[in-house]
């Protein structure tokens, strides 16, 4: 059965215009009175929770206090100052169990103050009117950093080495700059083209120049670059999947979450996206929620999200299993796919049901089986080894020591593609950050070593 | 049940609860109202002789907190700029449809006796049951040589006052106003001239914002700002001392007071009760708020003398006054420490940094093992200053414990540390 677009609803088809109107944003900005009565609420504590819950450290009562006393500019930069990509942290951090959770009215059993929406608030206005850059680079330091991928880590390790002075260079695989920011988060988290205005920001800065196309293993060389700069930074993400090792994987229907969710984002008619009526989404983590309400809001018939253990396990967020229940996805837990059954097109799949024994997952006797014209895989991503041959690589994912420095002398690495337990887009700028500073110190250490030569 | 019916300088009213001199007394449809919603009297808005003036636009400004509710109002708005005998048929003709309510007629002039009594003497002919002598308006008036132009000079109190008591037999009130040195110098003022109240406080010189882009003070009129006259909760303390101190001092404690000065709820009423006064006068809480607010102001002020079981007003007035002192008269060996309850404790450290920064760093701050943040007052240190408990923002958390002691009162003036006693 092939999947056709103009989707239906309980067997009501919906138009185009209200597929379109079930991606815009999904959090409306705080109006100013909303964040001036919002901001008034923060208790501006004392070395606060907040910000030790913050993996970029942010000002949280500081730049909340200057929300308040109408500083917008000021309070802007104060985010940006810790992470310059504070606007889309602002729509897709899981707030609930970083800075939110820590705020202190948790514990006055009043709702914690909203500091995603506040620090949104304080950045849009820079970010879209293009004000003036708030950071300049310190003098130029004749040293040039290779930047391997234009997503977050990337581009918060290029602005933060360019402001030290460094000429960087940002080699991206795709054609556009952001990586999971522009490509792999919900549509309705990120409306009016936000990626690329964050980026246009982020490079208003100088010193920064983005080469698009450019595939590490492919067409780019971790040699060439080690030859033709002080230092190299990797921040590729994870571009390959994990698969199911089921047969009939390969068949129509059967695709990756992160593709399916890259097609919505790279829409500009989302109802022209193509999805099944009986959609199943095999995962727990924020991606397989990102896919299951997606494919909802495009009309699916039925989505089911279904994962091997339970709910307290889901890597997913509780506010996000909630928004995946509010937009009527079922979710059924303690389940694995057992088969795939398709001819040419997937038509049903067996789950086998699992339990907890002596702390093990186990199968049961007992299976069931689902009807499926589109089946999601959200089951994790990782590193294309081969890419980066030399480099020491542990559970998939590259090793650094505390400076973010890999097992070769020069290259240093952050974000999605190290293993660090993150895969946040704040823990991704925070390794950027990180990694600009560790290799600026080494340019230090590098130039009063000649000195003393 | 308790009831508010009390008697305010020989005038008996339904409840204290009556609405001061202003924009919502300004007209008939206003005042009728008014006694709709419940109030028990008015102050008209003042009276002056014809022609009468005229105001500007526009008229009011605001102090607000950062939650945007209204701390302070400020407003330039003149007398009443109606003619004189238009005020005083409606007057007349509220006075017959609401018998039980009390109206006074409230009035200024320059200092001319005459003028004064002559204007008196037509207010009282409508039927009011008092007069109030606005000697207090901050704004306006005053740069015409009245309001507080004359409340502002003792002399012109007791003039004006004896002036009106010598041609009407009616009750009369003095307006005071705040903007001066020591209120007690127009309460005696007003006392020698023969008042029977005296009414406080009128507004006080404010300028409540500067708006930046314009570079002008608002409200704004075509460009240019004036100062005008605060009121609202903000001015409630003020209002407090100054009655207190009429209250407490042996010349003027017999004098009768109507209070005024941001009184908004039931609570405001009992504590300028608590302080000698025998009423109370509302503007600023019916502006922002209608009317109807006198409801809670009546059922509330009876639930809570129910509650501590007085029948009626004069059962607890005045009951703060013996303990409203000077400065010399207080406790030098009394001393409190603040307690901290880690189980109320949220963590926020607000307690912490400001004794650290700004008292006497007696507020210690630790991380325990399991990540708790723990504040601990360090009695050796601490002053009992109060601020702590002030700034933490959970109810309770904080508390004053008074230090057991066995040293006895003593003063400043007893104190052995005073030089004066060497």
């Amino acid at each position: 059965m092939a999947l056709e677009p103009n989707n239906s609803i309980n067997g009501r088809p919906l138009t185009s215009a209200q597929i379109n109107d079930n991606f815009i944003d999904l959090h409306k900005p705080l109006s100013h009175q909303q964040a001036m009565a919002e901001s008034a609420r923060c208790l501006y504590c004392y070395d606060a929770p907040c910000i030790q819950a913050c993996p970029t450290s942010i000002d949280i009562p500081t730049f909340i206090h200057q929300i308040r006393t109408e500083n917008i500019k000021g309070s802007a930069k104060t985010i940006l100052s810790q992470n310059i990509m504070g606007g889309t942290c602002a729509r897709v951090c899981p707030t609930e169990v970083l800075c939110e959770e820590a705020c202190v009215l948790n514990a006055s059993l009043e709702r914690p103050i909203e500091i995603g929406d506040l620090q949104r608030y304080a950045i849009d206005d820079l970010i879209k009117k293009s004000i003036e850059h708030p950071f300049q680079r310190a003098e130029v330091s004749g040293k040039s950093i290779a930047v391997v991928g234009a997503g977050p880590a990337g581009l918060a390790c290029a602005h933060r080495a360019s402001m030290l002075g460094h000429d960087v260079t940002i080699y991206e695989a795709k054609e556009k700059s952001g990586g999971l920011n522009e490509y792999g988060l919900a549509a309705y988290k990120m409306v009016d083209d936000f990626a690329q205005k964050e980026t246009d920001f982020i490079l208003d800065l100088g010193g920064i120049k983005i080469i698009h196309n450019q595939r590490l293993g492919d067409n780019l060389h971790l040699e060439n670059l080690q030859n033709n700069y002080d230092a190299v930074f990797i921040g590729i993400g994870l571009d390959s999947t994990w698969s199911l090792d089921l047969e009939n994987e390969q068949v129509e229907g059967v695709s990756d979450a992160v593709d399916f969710i890259e097609k919505i984002r790279q829409s500009d008619d989302k109802s022209q996206v193509k999805v099944g009526n009986d959609v199943i989404v095999i995962g727990a983590g924020n991606t397989a929620i990102d896919a299951a309400v997606q494919a909802k809001r495009l009309g699916a018939e039925n989505v089911t999200l279904v994962y091997r253990r339970g709910e307290q396990q889901m890597s997913a967020t509780e506010w996000e299993v909630n928004l995946a229940r509010t937009n009527g996805v079922n979710i059924k837990l303690w389940s694995t796919p057992k088969r795939i059954i398709a001819d040419e097109h997937v038509a049903q799949i067996e789950f086998t049901k699992t339990q907890l024994k002596d702390g093990k997952l186990i199968e049961t006797p007992f299976t069931y089986t689902l009807q499926a014209d589109m089946v999601l895989k959200a089951i994790g991503q990782k590193l294309e080894l081969e890419d980066l041959k030399g480099i020491d690589i542990e559970r998939g994912k590259i090793v650094i020591d505390e400076n973010y420095l890999s097992s070769i002398s020069g290259v240093y690495a952050g974000g999605d593609a190290i293993d660090c337990g993150e895969d946040l887009t704040v823990q991704a700028v925070e390794d950027g950050k990180q990694a600009a500073h560790a290799i600026d110190n080494m340019f230090d250490s590098l130039n009063s070593n000649e000195g003393e030569g | 049940m308790a009831t508010l019916k009390c008697n305010i300088a020989g005038i008996d009213s339904i409840n204290p609860f009556w609405l001061a001199s202003a924009p919502p007394t300004d007209k008939y449809i206003n005042v009728v109202r008014a006694f709709e919603a419940g109030w028990g009297g008015v102050v008209w808005k003042t009276l002056g002789i014809d022609p009468p003036v005229i105001n500007v636009s526009s008229r009011y400004g605001v102090h607000k907190s950062p939650q945007q509710s209204i701390v302070g109002f400020n407003n330039i708005e003149l007398i009443s700029d109606r003619p004189l005998k238009t005020n005083l048929d409606e007057i007349r003709q509220i006075r017959k449809e609401w018998p039980d309510r009390v109206i006074i007629g409230s009035m200024m002039a320059v200092i001319e006796e005459d003028v004064w009594k002559d204007l008196a003497i037509q207010i009282a002919d409508a039927g009011v049951h008092g007069i109030e002598l606005n000697l207090g308006c901050p704004h306006g008036m005053c740069e015409r040589g009245m309001g507080s132009a004359i409340g502002q000079v003792p002399d012109m109190v007791e003039k004006v006052t004896r002036w009106v008591k010598e041609v009407v037999d009616i009750p009369v009130f003095t307006k005071l106003t705040p903007n001066i040195t020591n209120i007690l110098w127009s309460a005696e003022a007003a006392q020698d001239g023969g008042a029977d109240a005296v009414a406080l406080i009128n507004t006080v010189n404010s300028i409540v914002s500067v708006d930046l882009d314009a570079m002008a003070p608002t409200p704004i009129v075509d460009g240019k700002g004036t100062h005008g006259g605060y009121c609202g909760a903000a001015v409630k303390p003020i209002a407090l001392n100054m009655v207190a101190e009429i209250a407490r001092n042996p010349d003027t404690k017999n004098l009768n007071i109507s209070a005024i000065g941001g009184i908004e709820t039931w609570r405001d009423a009992a504590e300028f009760i608590a302080l000698g006064a025998v009423g109370l006068q509302v503007c600023t809480a019916a502006m922002l708020y209608g009317f109807r607010i006198v409801d809670d102001m009546i059922i509330g002020l009876t639930n809570w003398m129910d509650e501590k079981g007085y029948e009626t007003i004069e059962d607890f007035r005045g009951m703060a006054v013996p303990n409203t002192v000077d400065w010399n008269a207080l406790n030098m060996n009394f001393d409190t420490k603040a307690l901290i309850d880690p189980e109320a404790c949220i963590e926020c450290g607000k307690c912490h940094v400001v004794c650290e920064d700004t008292s006497h760093q007696a507020i210690t701050f630790e991380v325990a093992e399991d990540g708790k943040r723990v504040f601990t007052v360090v009695d050796d240190e601490c002053v009992g200053c109060n601020l702590c408990q002030i700034i933490c923002p959970v109810p309770n958390c904080i508390e004053m414990i008074p230090v057991e002691t066995t040293k006895p009162y003593i003063t400043w003036p007893m104190h052995p540390l005073n030089p004066n006693n060497n």
